[in-house]
């Protein structure tokens, strides 16, 4: 038995990723609430990157067509139920 | 100068009837046409409700309007948006170079097989 920990691959365990590089989406659409209810939870606040798995860059993105659809009462600001 | 690609949703009240509402849009698609501005699609999304009341009202007319101008026109047109009663919400956003792609992309129709394809990488 060696005191060394075993190397872990972890770009094979990991289990997060973030969808819109993994696809290739450069735009999030903010007239689309469908699509947005997936960052939300069930009160309509916004899930963090650690839930969701997205890059810095994407979680900004997400988090701003959020913001513009809440404005647009597309999305609501609070509410109960959501899911 | 040169010209950018915009699009624009805003909110008209739900009391307004077909016809008035259609005077509306036309106010502001002429408003755009004169100052010089391209319009590239009109779409109306018809009466939808809201997530959240606005102005006690939990309906409204959606309407899109996605057109190229010069930069300084923005600035009249949400002066009108402002002055008209009948806007409850108005937003503008600059298309940069994914959202131009993304808006022609959906002008095409293939904006439905694109929810799918979204719905599928969630599940």
């Amino acid at each position: 038995m060696t005191l060394k920990n075993e190397p872990i691959n972890r770009v094979e365990n990991r289990k997060k990723y973030c969808r819109f590089k993994k696809h290739g989406i450069k735009y999030i659409d903010y007239k689309d609430p469908n699509f947005l209810l997936k960052f939300v939870n069930e009160q309509g606040k916004i899930l963090p990157r650690r839930l969701t798995g997205n890059s810095a860059k994407y979680q900004r993105k997400v988090a701003n067509a959020i913001k513009k659809a809440r404005h647009l009462a597309l999305l609501p600001f609070v509410t109960d139920g959501l899911k | 100068m040169f010209q950018k690609n915009y699009e624009t949703v805003f909110i008209l009240t739900p009391v307004l009837s077909e016809v008035q509402m259609k005077d509306t849009v036309d106010k502001f698609v002429n408003l755009l046409k004169e100052e010089g501005a391209d319009i590239v699609n009109v779409e109306n999304w018809g009466l939808k409700k809201m997530a959240y009341p606005i102005q006690k009202k939990s309906t409204g007319f959606y309407v899109l309007v996605e057109f190229k101008s010069l930069p300084n026109l923005i600035n009249k047109l949400e002066i009108e948006f402002r002055r008209d009663e009948k806007v409850m919400r108005f937003l503008t956003t600059v298309l940069d170079k994914h959202s131009i792609i993304y808006a022609e992309r959906r002008r095409k129709g293939e904006f439905n097989k694109k929810v799918e394809a979204k719905e599928e990488q969630a599940g």
